[in-house]
């Protein structure tokens, strides 16, 4: 077992430190560039501009990422829920997966920009067909790790369950879903920051004409207007609530597996 | 010394396990097993040699049930049709790896075996506190497998084994992965406890120094399919030190057994 003995604060600053440097050089290149290039504001305004129209825009900003942030959340979780049913179902049996598979690959291949539009007119403009497009991009990854992590058991343990006379209960409770806790948090993490993504484009075609919008229409809007400025902030806001939904899902798996399991470490 | 076992020794009143005939011919046509006859006595620690992928480890999980023969039959426990019967059979397993499940402590890994089958309750719970202390891993009861050296989660699989109270137990190179310390030292304790508990033992190994080290008998089997191609007996009494390692008459017995092991391979 490998304790870590430095202070929290000094391992965060580790993990943190070093995306915050890349940053401001980033921005450092960002400003430079422009300037240099002369490019004009309308293709693309420095890091100055930007955060100036994201602070005179922070309130529409804020209500944008929040409401995104809901839609993305609840699409992650109807992902998350309807994963684990459809890959509990494979497991159950060979022949499923074998039927089921092809229509599950649907989910990663369809373009989501393309049914979209078709969710919007069968579920509404509003904040449900968001959560539908979100859930959509975010599934085949629950879908793929849940099967795998419910079928690929250690032989030796399967042979440790029969020899003991356990149940298919018992072997799904006791063997089968614990084992799919690794590879589920690998999916998990995968499908929450898609979900985000997925929410976006929702946006796009939903939500017009209404008081309150999230990110992608926002985006949307923004480019109509060209507001280039404002398009930027609000391209930067959507990473960083992508970020940030992938940090509490790998948060959350890190404390599911720290005690047991080697990816923890 | 070296007697084939024959089929009729199954009349043998003491013997605890026959296997008679025994074939196996996998779906993809290979064949592990040809003939196979054994017999190991109630009580004995028998060691079975051969070499690689010569069907021991496949004879192991006929034994246990995990695979039927194609042909012959395996009786045993004084239960017909012993590897059918899974009730009623009192057989153990230890594999090459520890297998232990990650996310359980060494205790709850160790009460797994009675919680499948069903015996999980307060009494049950001094049992593998007891088990845990003849391995002595008392101290490591909450810990998890992967805060264990490789030599202590072995011996956290072998209290999993014991916690049934088993009559057979089957050993699957359980020691193969181990230093070559960690391995003498966990074949002292192995048969210590063998010594106090006495259950019957099946023990696979390629190493030919550890089956004479804690046999009866050590019987050779042949490249595949197997076939029980020779039967030694090891006169050492138990319980044995750990220095009869050192001396001569074990160096020859190791010679011997090593000796029909390599007519074995051919």
């Amino acid at each position: 077992m490998r304790k870590n003995t430095l202070p929290l604060s000094t391992r965060v600053l580790r993990f943190v430190l070093p995306p915050m440097i890349f940053f401001l050089l980033f921005l450092g290149g960002w400003d430079l560039a422009v300037k240099w290039f002369e490019i004009p504001a309308y293709l693309l305004p420095g890091p100055k501009p930007v955060f100036q129209s994201a602070v005179a825009n922070g309130r529409v900003l804020a209500l944008a990422s929040l409401l995104t942030a809901a839609a993305a959340a609840a699409g992650f979780l109807v992902s998350v829920v309807i994963g684990l049913i459809v890959a509990f179902l494979f497991s159950q049996s060979a022949w499923i997966q074998r039927a089921g598979y092809p229509y599950a690959m649907f989910f990663q291949t369809v373009p989501v920009v393309a049914i979209a539009p078709l969710i919007v007119i069968w579920f509404g403009s509003d904040f449900r067909s968001i959560v539908i497009t979100s859930a959509i991009v975010g599934l085949f990854p629950i879908i793929t790790t849940g099967t795998a992590g419910l079928t690929n058991l250690d032989r030796n343990m399967v042979e440790l369950f029969d020899l003991n006379n356990a149940s298919r209960w018992q072997k799904l409770w006791k063997l089968r879903f614990p084992n799919s806790i690794p590879y589920l948090v690998a999916g998990a993490k995968t499908s929450s920051g898609l979900s985000v993504v997925g929410a976006i484009i929702g946006e796009f075609f939903a939500g017009f004409g209404q008081q309150r919008y999230g990110l992608g229409y926002l985006i949307f809007q923004a480019n109509a207007a060209l507001k280039t400025d404002l398009m930027v902030a609000a391209t930067i806001a959507s990473t960083l609530l992508g970020l940030l939904i992938f940090g509490v899902v790998g948060l959350a798996g890190h404390l599911a597996l720290r005690r047991w399991h080697h990816s923890a470490h | 010394m070296t007697g084939l076992t024959v089929a009729d020794s199954s009349k043998m009143e003491d013997s605890y396990l026959v296997a008679d005939g025994v074939s196996l011919e996998f779906a993809s046509g290979v064949r592990a097993l040809e003939g196979f006859n054994l017999t190991i006595r109630t009580g004995d620690f028998l060691s079975i040699v051969g070499p690689s992928g010569c069907g021991k480890s496949t004879f192991l999980r006929l034994v246990a049930g995990l695979l039927k023969p194609t042909s012959g039959t395996v009786t045993g426990g004084g239960v017909d049709g012993f590897a059918a019967r899974k009730r009623e059979r009192r057989i153990a397993f230890v594999f090459q790896q520890p297998t232990l499940l990650p996310w359980r402590t060494v205790e709850r890994n160790v009460c797994l075996p009675l919680e499948l089958r069903g015996g999980w309750n307060r009494q049950t719970r001094g049992k593998v506190a007891e088990v845990l202390e003849l391995v002595g891993l008392s101290e490591f009861a909450r810990a998890y497998p992967h805060e264990l050296s490789g030599g202590m989660q072995m011996r956290a699989s072998l209290a999993r084994a014991l916690v049934t109270d088993p009559d057979l137990l089957l050993l699957d190179e359980p020691f193969a992965a181990l230093d070559d310390i960690t391995r003498q030292r966990l074949n002292s304790e192995l048969l210590s406890l063998w010594e106090r508990v006495r259950f019957t033992a099946l023990f696979v190994t390629h190493n030919v120094g550890e089956a004479v080290y804690l046999s009866h008998r050590v019987a050779v089997m042949s490249a595949r399919p197997g076939r029980l191609v020779a039967d030694h007996a090891i006169p050492f009494t138990f319980p044995r030190q750990a220095e009869i390692r050192s001396t001569p008459d074990f160096a020859a017995l190791v010679g011997r057994v090593a000796t029909s092991l390599g007519e074995a391979s051919q």
